[in-house]
């Protein structure tokens, strides 16, 4: 009984995110904390690592009742605590990072300032633990997500080894990636510490955790040893019902017979861009979502800002209903109905300080300029309906967007774009970071703006979610087009395509027309 | 009340006038004379003016994310314009189109080195802040160009309404301009741009023109401003027009309420802040503080009201008085 909550409730101006929440977290094991959003998951580490005071309630730490009155005092009492959006300087080493405010001294007879040759080396040896190899004196913005992850672990477990707790570290990982990241996670755990882990990936839950405590709003639902609760039975103690099985039949898809004769939204002919993407070919007709899989890095993203005129292709021809384009800017893509949610939500996607109104008709307005305001009551009538629309859960639409939880976040850059009433809307990793019940809320809205007419394209990691929804998947290989799969392939065909090599699979290439 | 955005700039500009009416009696009394009012509160005004108007503009750029460190040396290319203009064409209308088209381009300079050479704000005005008054310079063939022209007056010392013509002017522009960021999405624009550039530009807000314009209304500020000082002495010294303007310009959106990390502006703050600062100048000379130690009595005061204004100094302030009385509390609630 390492750490152990009793009775935490918590209220954010009167509402009620925690309500008497027992948690207990024991030295040596994994601990899955499992729930939707607003469940209350996140409230309760930040009550645990005191980023929020402790309104009421007791914590206690090996028996010792404790108050942490911020992040640091929790550090300093054993509770580290590593999020979801990395909080690391970009500009600094990934050496410097880790040891950031605590950095070694030298002896003043020897001149004094910082040891850089200990730091370096203690660097090394704790990422070496960790089995992550990166030059520590690498700049860390220029390391992959994935090593920003493992120095923020590296940091977290260097100044406080007794809790560790880590929210949401895989979103941004490929499979490679989780799978070193939880060999370290298991390491850890074999030498007593004890880790929270927060994550939205089912298999990955049963992949590392011993115990699975579940929430649902606001409230403890139960705590489960993670072999006698199956998946099933964990997404039902989540969602609060059995019959949210986390399954769509492929009926459910878009019909693509009665699409296939109508003129694509969108027509690429080999457009590319140095150093970008090669040669893409896409058509996407109304009523259709085309899947685009591959993996981290593989180009998928790239795709998006060249379709969206993020980045300007310097060959090819794209054609967007029926008129020859060339976009320098994401504007003029908007002008010509086509609509983007990005994948880095936080930098690229909202607007924190503005209302959830204004990031919901930005787009809307940017689209009608500069002389054109919207109406008071055009606003409201056009936020309040596509925030029931997507269901997005907020005390009221005039606070700033930057309080939601990263899924309704996430819905509200859905809810920007469906303002604009595009015909093509193009969604980069839309599900990530977001619940088992919130992915299917979104995948059903994907269906149904389909059958509306609609034309999607669908970039996710997850091959699984594609099949779902796809009428049709393209899959990226090392930033060029690997091929086309019928939406009813199964998921091994998929994979083989995604990880053929390049050299390897020269069919494939040539099937990219898609 | 105390949350709400412009007490804590008008407390202290409150105060301000209530210290200079306690040292001398005399401070608050307005009377009309020659036709117009007459008065202490009434000379702030019209002093307040061109720094106001610079200002406003600097509140929009800092907005969006941006600095204007060139506006003083902007304020003197526009004085010295106009002036070159009127003693040469004897036109006020050329006068006044001259001054405010260099002072226009100017700013789009600053804008186009900002935006499409993708120059650091401050960096990129730096440039026109060391050249301008060597532009000015050239302009003025070095010499300081002293003004005949009557009608010219009329910007920087006559008065409309009783009131001072350039306070009225000022108050105009603000309030015009107001309208125009309330009446038309720029306002959300230019918050959009400051708070997640990147995130705007993806929702479609175009912000390269956008803050183009900005800086080239900024510079046009400037040269209003321009215009007045260089009517009120009844010259264009390129040397002296506007020196550090920029940074009183700077120090009045800051005053203000306006985040200079881009987002949160005000301009009703801004006004409050330009009317601070020249206060703060009268109280200087009301309480006949030696010119010795003028810049430094101003910093001290300017410190002072910087203190009041700073939140986390009266949370802090808060604990410290809350502390003895409440022993079990020591955090303070968030």
């Amino acid at each position: 009984m390492l750490l152990q909550a009793r009775g935490i409730v918590h209220a954010y101006a009167g509402k009620r995110a925690l309500d008497g929440v027992d948690f207990t977290l024991r030295a040596g094991e994994v601990h899955a904390l499992m729930g939707q959003n607003g469940a209350g998951k996140s409230t309760l580490i930040k009550v645990l690592t005191g980023a929020a005071p402790l309104q009421t309630g007791r914590i206690s730490l090996a028996g010792q009742s404790i108050r942490p009155a911020s992040t640091q005092d929790a550090q300093q009492l054993g509770i580290s605590t590593v999020y979801q959006e990395v909080n690391l300087c970009g500009n600094l080493s990934v050496a410097e990072n880790i040891f950031a405010g605590r950095q070694p001294l030298r002896r003043w007879t020897r001149g004094g300032g910082i040891d850089w040759r200990t730091l370096n080396e203690r660097a090394k040896t704790l990422l070496a633990d960790l089995d992550v190899e990166v030059d520590v004196k690498r700049e860390l913005g220029s390391c992959s997500v994935a090593i920003q992850q493992m120095v923020a672990i590296a940091r977290a477990i260097d100044i406080s080894a007794r809790v560790l707790i880590l929210d949401e570290p895989t979103s941004s990982l490929d499979s490679d990636e989780v799978e070193q990241l939880f060999s370290a996670i298991r390491r850890l755990r074999d030498s007593g510490m004890a880790i929270l882990f927060v994550t939205h990936f089912l298999d990955q839950v049963y992949a590392v955790s011993d115990r699975i405590t579940v929430l649902r709003n606001g409230q403890l639902v139960g705590e489960y040893p993670a072999k006698e609760l199956d998946h099933a039975a964990l997404v039902a103690a989540m969602v609060g019902r059995t019959t949210a099985h986390a399954t769509t039949t492929s009926s459910n898809k878009p019909a693509t017979s009665d699409t296939w004769n109508q003129t694509p939204v969108v027509q690429t002919r080999d457009v590319a861009r140095r150093g970008s993407v090669a040669a893409v070919n896409l058509e996407i007709r109304p009523g259709e979502i085309l899947g685009l899989a591959g993996l981290l890095g593989s180009g998928r993203t790239e795709v998006a800002r060249l379709l969206f005129g993020l980045d300007r292709a310097d060959a090819g021809e794209m054609r967007v209903n029926d008129h020859t384009v060339s976009f320098g800017d994401p504007a003029q893509a908007i002008a010509h109905h086509l609509a983007f949610c990005p994948e880095e939500r936080k930098t690229e996607g909202v607007v924190e300080d503005l209302s959830i109104r204004e990031n919901i008709v930005l787009t809307l307005q940017a689209r009608m300029g500069l002389w054109r305001k919207l109406g008071r009551a055009e606003c409201l009538e056009i936020t309040d309906t596509l925030a029931r629309q997507l269901d997005i859960r907020a005390a009221n639409l005039d606070i700033p967007i930057g309080q939601l939880s990263g899924g309704n976040q996430q819905k509200c850059l859905i809810a920007r774009a469906l303002a604009t009433r595009p015909r093509l809307l193009i969604l980069d990793e839309p599900t990530r970071g977001i619940d088992v019940a919130g992915k299917q809320e979104i995948m059903n809205q994907l269906v149904q703006l389909a059958s509306q007419g609609m034309a999607l394209l669908f970039i996710s990691a997850e091959v699984e979610e594609l099949l779902r929804v796809s009428t049709r998947i393209v899959v990226m290989r090392d930033r060029r087009q690997a091929g086309s799969l019928p939406g009813d392939c199964s998921e091994d065909e998929v994979y083989a395509l995604i990880a053929a090599p390049a050299h390897a699979a020269p069919d494939a290439n040539k099937a990219g027309a898609a | 009340m105390f949350a709400l955005p412009l007490f804590w700039p008008c407390l202290t500009l409150a105060l301000l006038v209530m210290l200079n009416a306690v040292v001398n009696p005399a401070f608050l009394a307005i009377a009309w004379r020659d036709g117009h009012l007459y008065g202490n509160l009434i000379d702030i005004l019209n002093r307040a003016a061109p720094l106001a108007l610079v200002a406003a503009g600097m509140t929009l750029v800092i907005a969006a994310r941006g600095l204007d460190i060139s506006v003083g040396a902007v304020v003197a290319i526009a004085a010295a314009t106009g002036a070159l203009c009127v003693s040469s064409t004897g036109s006020l209308g050329l006068a006044i189109a001259s001054a405010l088209g260099a002072a226009l381009l100017c700013g789009l300079w600053n804008g186009l080195l900002v935006v499409a050479v993708g120059m650091q704000p401050i960096i990129a005005t730096l440039i026109l802040m060391v050249a301008g008054r060597g532009i000015a310079q050239l302009i003025t063939n070095g010499q300081i160009i002293t003004i005949y022209y009557a009608p010219y007056d009329f910007i920087g010392n006559g008065f409309l309404l009783g009131l001072p013509f350039a306070a009225v002017l000022a108050v105009a522009v603000i309030v015009l301009l107001h309208a125009l960021l309330t009446a038309t999405p720029l306002g959300l624009f230019i918050r959009a741009i400051g708070i997640n550039p990147l995130a705007a530009r993806i929702a479609g807000v175009r912000a390269r023109p956008i803050t183009l314009c900005l800086y080239g209304f900024c510079g046009l500020m400037a040269g209003l401003a321009g215009l007045i000082i260089s009517s009120n002495v009844k010259s264009a010294d390129a040397n002296n027009a506007g020196t550090l303007l920029e940074l009183d310009a700077i120090l009045a959106v800051t005053l203000g309420g306006t985040a200079l990390t881009g987002g949160r502006f005000s301009l009703a703050g801004t006004a409050i802040g330009a009317l601070i600062i020249q206060t703060l100048t009268s109280t200087i000379y009301s309480l006949g503080v030696p010119p010795e130690v003028n810049l430094v009595f101003k910093a001290a005061l300017i410190f002072v009201v910087m203190l009041l204004q700073s939140a986390e100094f009266r949370a802090s302030m808060r604990a410290l008085a809350m502390r003895p009385a409440d022993p079990e509390k020591g955090i303070p609630p968030a």
